[in-house]
């Protein structure tokens, strides 16, 4: 598929502590093309942060180095690629935003500094030229009064407008793809429906593919088109988000779209998936969802399932249905 | 910023008064009649009583302070009992041999302290970082007079490379001006004296800016370690910046609070008399000046000697302040 900006393939990420080797990403597959908007969802220590720092090579290391698989973005592997050539891609053609709008500004620094070393770093600008981009970017992502702005420090913005800040300085070189880790979970309702309009005009206007990290599958139904559920650094299914929300196969997708509570039903109690997320360790036998799963068999605790192809880019990872696909099919041969 | 300055400089005003309190005090809580104590045992009374006249002590506390701070105000500090003149002229020389040493102390201390503190969390858990933290503790436990007398030994006695002892050549003594002796070599354009001048203090400050190095090494090392982990360091490398804008833009100056705050009280130390360094070297500094006063029981001197160490912590104080205001825009008090 030509269009296909980002695949990981196979992405194992292991963290090297005290306790062992551990697997935070334990053969992550799945990919994003041009312009579209990929959200991957998961409980809190399922990986899912750390997928998106390894396509950054921006993960703490040491304890954590990618170990095995690839990370193609336009087609090259950028898993291998040399600290130089990373630094060129990051902000430039990859852009990233986190979860914490509250520290993730310099405080010493201004907002027109902060943004405008984006563009020095990546364009051929002089720092006036720096500046009036700057200025224009924080009004790209809707920032009133602009020129005052720039000269603020962050200490004087709100927690939403400093993550408008950050989008601003995401966008500062129209980065091809905008990995966005939890970018609203730190935020009020109402300003997370702001900077998810935001996301979504600028994903229209621009064309930025979106990686979203989230952990909200109101988010997901939000801007998502795709879908990819990880569980315990695996990938458990893939979807579009329709797909995923109205017919979830696996276990634990069904679990997390149960939780969520309904406006229409009266239930006495929330539900919620009992049991809680397995530490990662190396070396452990049979699915990791296993001990939380209704429908669990013997099964499920000898063997690790594979990933199955249920349909048109539609995988799940789990035993129950590998009668209705007959064969077990690799993610990973089947995008290629 | 403005403000900021003009508000802490008037804070300053309610120290210095607290300042004075207590250091007029000083004379007045000698035990018995201060006439006596300058004195001496076998004064007589007639000389006790005109001396209690020309001091003033008969007065009430409260004239006597007012006159005090009069004089201060005039930069009158008294006259010395052991010289008989003006101390306020006399006590110069002595604080410019003070700061000459205290700065290039603190540069050698700075300069590597600061370095080497990076480069260690920059290189977290390396040969550099362990040989850098091995040396500061090292330099933290030594005793200053052991390592002073160790560098004469080497240096000057075995090597020759440096005077052991003086601010100048005794023989040729230099037509002071400022009496910072490098700065006045610079200004009579005689630049032998000049490296004389250098070479004088290359051994006092070594011995007195290794504490400070040591100790600043390892603050700038934490304070480094503690914000490269922080999440704007994160965003910085997120857009592409390299290591070295990493360190030296966003890490360092946000690393630097803590280590200015240490350079400051440090200098403060150095300035406020490092008798020992300066008895060690024969470095006529003004901790020296107070320490022979003492010894004399030149109670003036000890005075005005005390005063101006404060007041030099004071302006320290001030500096730092100011300081962490044009590094850190959040400080506004």
């Amino acid at each position: 598929m030509s269009d296909v900006l980002l695949e990981l393939n196979n992405l194992h990420t292991h963290f090297f502590t005290d306790d062992g080797e551990i697997p935070a990403v334990d053969g992550v597959s799945f990919h994003v093309r041009k312009g579209e908007v990929v959200g991957i969802v998961g409980e809190s220590g399922c990986g899912k942060s750390v997928t998106s720092l390894s396509i950054m090579q921006l993960i703490p290391s040491p304890p954590g180095k990618i170990v095995d698989g690839e990370i193609n973005f336009k087609g090259e592997n950028i898993a291998k690629a040399s600290k130089k050539q990373m630094r060129k891609i990051r902000g430039n053609e990859i852009a990233m935003i986190f979860q914490e709008p509250m520290t993730s500004l310099n405080p010493l620094y201004s907002i027109g500094n902060q943004i405008g070393e984006a563009i020095l770093l990546h364009e051929k600008v002089n720092k006036k030229e720096a500046r009036q981009k700057s200025i224009n970017l924080l009004k790209l992502v809707g920032i009133p009064r602009a020129e005052a702005v720039v000269d603020e420090y962050p200490h004087q913005l709100s927690g939403g407008m400093r993550q408008r800040v950050m989008i601003a300085m995401a966008m500062a070189c129209d980065p091809e793809l905008l990995i966005a880790d939890e970018p609203t979970t730190a935020l009020d309702v109402t300003i997370q429906a702001q900077i998810l309009d935001l996301m979504r005009n600028l994903n229209k206007e621009k064309e930025t593919a979106i990686l979203l990290i989230t952990h909200d599958l109101g988010v997901v139904a939000e801007i998502c088109e795709r879908v990819v559920v990880m569980y315990a650094g695996k990938v458990v299914e893939e979807g579009t988000a329709k797909e995923i929300l109205k017919d979830p196969k696996h276990p634990y997708t069904q679990g997390l779209i149960r939780s969520l509570p309904k406006i229409h039903e009266k239930e006495q109690k929330l539900y919620s998936i009992p049991g809680t997320v397995p530490k990662p360790g190396k070396g452990k036998i049979g699915c990791r969802f296993a001990p939380r799963c209704e429908y669990a068999f013997d099964r499920c605790f000898q063997e690790d399932p594979k990933l199955l192809s249920i349909g048109n880019e539609r995988y799940t990872r789990c035993f129950l249905y590998e009668e209705n696909v007959g064969s077990e099919n690799d993610h990973a041969k089947s995008n290629s | 910023m403005f403000a900021y300055t003009i508000r802490r400089i008037l804070m300053l005003i309610p120290v210095l008064i607290g300042m004075t309190i207590i250091t007029f005090s000083i004379v007045h809580l000698i035990p018995g009649n201060p006439a006596q104590v300058i004195l001496g045992e076998n004064a007589t009374e007639e000389q006790v009583e005109a001396l209690e006249e020309s001091m003033g002590l008969n007065e009430p506390y409260i004239v006597q302070y007012g006159l005090y701070v009069k004089d201060l105000l005039q930069g009158d500090l008294g006259t010395s009992l052991k010289t008989k003149s003006e101390i306020s002229s006399e006590i110069w020389p002595y604080i410019a041999a003070t700061f000459e040493l205290t700065f290039f102390a603190m540069l050698f201390a700075v300069f590597i302290g600061v370095n080497a503190g990076i480069i260690s969390a920059w290189r977290q858990n390396s040969w550099f970082d362990f040989l850098a933290m091995l040396f500061a503790l090292v330099g933290v436990s030594m005793p200053i007079f052991w390592l002073a007398l160790m560098e004469q030994w080497l240096f000057a006695q075995e090597l020759g490379w440096f005077p052991a002892y003086g601010r100048q050549d005794s023989k040729d003594p230099i037509a002071a001006i400022t009496h910072f002796y490098v700065l006045d070599s610079f200004i009579h354009l005689d630049f032998p004296r000049v490296i004389t001048s250098l070479k004088h203090l290359v051994l006092p400050s070594i011995a007195l800016g290794t504490i400070p190095m040591a100790i600043i090494a390892r603050m700038t090392r934490s304070s480094m370690l503690e914000v490269m982990k922080s999440d704007y360091i994160r965003t910085v490398r997120a857009k592409g910046a390299g290591q070295f804008l990493v360190v030296y833009k966003h890490a360092l100056r946000n690393a630097l609070i803590p280590v200015i705050t240490v350079i400051g009280l440090q200098t403060g130390v150095l300035l406020g008399g490092a008798i020992l360094t300066e008895t060690i070297f024969s470095w006529p500094g003004i901790g020296r000046y107070v320490f022979d006063a003492i010894s004399f029981r030149d109670y003036p001197v000890i005075q005005s000697g005390i005063l101006i160490i404060a007041f030099i912590f004071v302006i320290i104080n001030l500096i730092v302040d100011l300081l962490y205001s044009a590094i850190d825009p959040r400080i506004k008090y």
